[in-house]
């Protein structure tokens, strides 16, 4: 057969698959990405952490259902196909993200709306359990045989961009909704965060519309012609040892060191710029933009390479280099941005005082409100503003306990472009680890039961071991507060096993073939 | 090169309970220190998701030593319907 003829039709095919995939995961870290407003909306205000860590658990539920997707459509995949089951997850995803932007405040409807935004939430997560496996496997499919890595590179590069495209439309909608910045924040904070998840709605019947037109996965067609597909692919993948073996190797030898190393490279890294090194809001989300936009060709070229030299040591390089270098790399961005380490230009530093008089109760000289705001300006060109909120009191001795310290930094040019460089070496370790592992995971398995066998380690690795990286990490600072980078030892220690049993146990082949 | 993939076995046997003896540890003293719903929440969550999965990796393990590993598929025609053998 011809290159060509190969060839013919399957950016048709890529094309339909990834926007859908493209969208699903826009659509899921729209969310994420909005933690902080979402938390503001929707769950009691009385204590900001407990409202942060109530949507960090809802956004974590979110990945913990994924794997049960990956069960109930993988199962749907196997039994009636590629084709329909991935649009069934496309219009579940799409439609749930709609309706959380259509959900009324905690303050208008109480506790319905956290309960509701749970349950879309838990729908989203379903639904992204289904997509991944359906659309690497109804590409790999559809791909010459020598060609796998390369053509489902596009499918893996969805993640990233769907990270890259919610970033960028949240930025946009921030700053285009009113011609006074503040004023659009404020207006952003109020309803404008919902623009982001409407937008998905026409974004998803476009996708919709693409793949009605296409056809279902030439493998699986053959194999339901010949009456040869599964009856029980959950018994198939999980209850017969010689799959079941298949299954945890790709999970633990894979997916689970793939997950950690993607979730550290592009969400905690945002994390970490933004909560510990305190960088100002936009910039540390521009840094990662740049990042990815700089990274992304290189799923695409580690994952042709892996046609020509196998995927196995692409994958385990990416973890590898994760492991020894993850340590330097974070504790750098911290040097970047601190204020200790740069010299602070004392006559430029402006201090500004202001009062609110709190509305007494009982009395006739109340207590007031007191920001001070301390814009602090470095050699380098960096400027830090530092906000203390406190109450002033009129009864003598008695002062706050605990004021309310808020820290933001703007960097200079050169650190700011430092931190991509941090940054776009961070997520080509992701590239790295998770270009070839689509190939490498429709490798393993048999067409009767690899929507289901697939999706399931990939779930578990990425939505579970990889999804919780920025939780677990976040929690690890909590408990050791001294230590800025201590959050890096849960992907370090799960990239390192993931490592070490990849290296032992897996093949590095090139499938010549995929028919069955 | 099957020795060590049966011997690496044991490990991750051991890895597993340790894994899970680690994580309740974990819970219970951070739920005793800020005794609270997230806590238990929080908390009660990564017990439910990571106990299975640390079932899963000594069960690896038990594979591993078996010899189940000595021989991974090289070629999709190896790949076998699982139909005729079950467990």
């Amino acid at each position: 057969m011809s290159n060509n003829n190969e060839t013919k039709g399957i950016w048709k095919v890529i094309g339909a698959s990834s926007l859908g995939t493209l969208i699903e995961w826009y659509d899921f870290y729209i969310f994420g990405s909005l933690a902080v407003v979402i938390a503001n909306q929707f769950f009691p205000k009385t204590n900001p952490t407990a409202a942060l860590l109530s949507t960090l658990a809802t956004f974590a539920a979110g990945f913990i259902v994924r794997p049960f997707g990956a069960l109930v459509f993988g199962r749907l995949g196997d039994l009636v196909g590629r084709k329909y089951t991935f649009l069934l997850t496309l219009v579940l995803m799409g439609g749930s993200t709609f309706a959380i932007g259509c959900i009324p405040s905690y303050e208008s409807i109480g506790f319905l709306a956290p309960i509701l935004v749970l349950i879309f939430r838990l729908i989203q997560g379903l639904a992204l359990g289904g997509e991944y496996g359906g659309a690497a496997t109804y590409v790999a499919e559809h791909a010459p045989i020598h060609r796998r890595g390369y053509f489902t590179s596009w499918i893996q590069t969805t993640a990233t961009l769907g990270l890259f495209i919610s970033l960028a439309v949240i930025l946009m909608t921030r700053h285009f909704l009113d011609a006074d910045p503040t004023k659009s924040i404020a207006k952003f904070n109020d309803w404008g965060w919902r623009i982001p998840f409407w937008i998905s709605i026409l974004l998803v019947g476009v996708s919709i519309y693409i793949r009605l037109k296409m056809a279902e996965s030439p493998m699986y067609s053959k194999l339901k012609a010949e009456g040869k597909t599964s009856v029980n692919p959950l018994k198939e993948s999980f209850g017969h040892k010689a799959n079941l073996k298949m299954v945890l190797l790709a999970l633990f030898g894979a997916t689970m060191g793939q997950g950690v190393v993607w979730y550290t490279g592009q969400f905690y890294a945002q994390s970490f710029i933004e909560n510990v090194c305190k960088v100002e809001f936009d910039q540390s989300r521009t840094i990662l933009i740049w990042g990815i936009l700089f990274a992304t060709p290189f799923f695409v070229i580690f994952a042709t390479l892996s046609d020509k030299i196998g995927r196995k040591w692409i994958m385990l390089s990416g973890m590898f280099f994760a492991i020894i270098s993850y340590n330097y790399l974070f504790t750098s961005l911290f040097n970047i941005a601190d204020a200790k380490q740069k010299t602070e230009i004392v006559a430029k530093t402006t201090i500004d005082t202001t009062y609110k008089t709190i509305e007494a109760l009982s009395s006739d000289s109340p207590d007031s409100l007191r920001k001070v705001v301390t814009k602090t300006f470095y050699t380098d060109g960096m400027t830090m503003v530092h906000t203390k909120t406190d109450t002033a009191y009129n009864t003598i001795g008695k002062h706050t306990l605990k004021p309310v310290i808020a820290i933001s930094k703007t960097l200079s040019s050169s650190d700011y472009w430092k931190m991509v460089g941090i940054v776009f070496i961070l997520i080509l370790y992701v590239t790295l680890v998770y270009g070839p592992i689509a190939a490498f995971l429709v490798e393993l398995f048999p067409t009767k039961i690899r929507y289901t066998s697939m999706s399931l380690p990939y779930h578990i690795g990425n939505g579970v071991f990889g999804g919780l990286t920025p939780f677990i990490a976040t929690l690890l600072t909590t408990i050791y507060v001294d230590n800025k980078i201590v959050g890096l030892m849960y992907p370090i220690v799960i990239a390192t096993v993931c490592l070490v049993i990849g290296a032992i146990y897996i093949n590095n082949r090139i499938d010549p073939e995929v028919d069955r | 090169m099957n020795a060590i993939k049966r011997y690496a076995g044991i490990i991750w046997i051991i890895l597993g309970p340790i894994a899970i003896h680690y994580l309740l540890q974990t819970a219970s003293s951070e739920i005793a220190k800020k005794p609270g719903i997230d806590t238990q929440i929080q908390w009660g969550v990564f017990i439910t998701v990571f106990y299975p999965i640390a079932i899963g990796f000594i069960l690896f393990g038990l594979y591993a030593l078996e010899g189940n590993y000595d021989h991974v598929p090289e070629a999709s025609a190896e790949l076998t319907d699982y139909d005729s053998k079950p467990l």
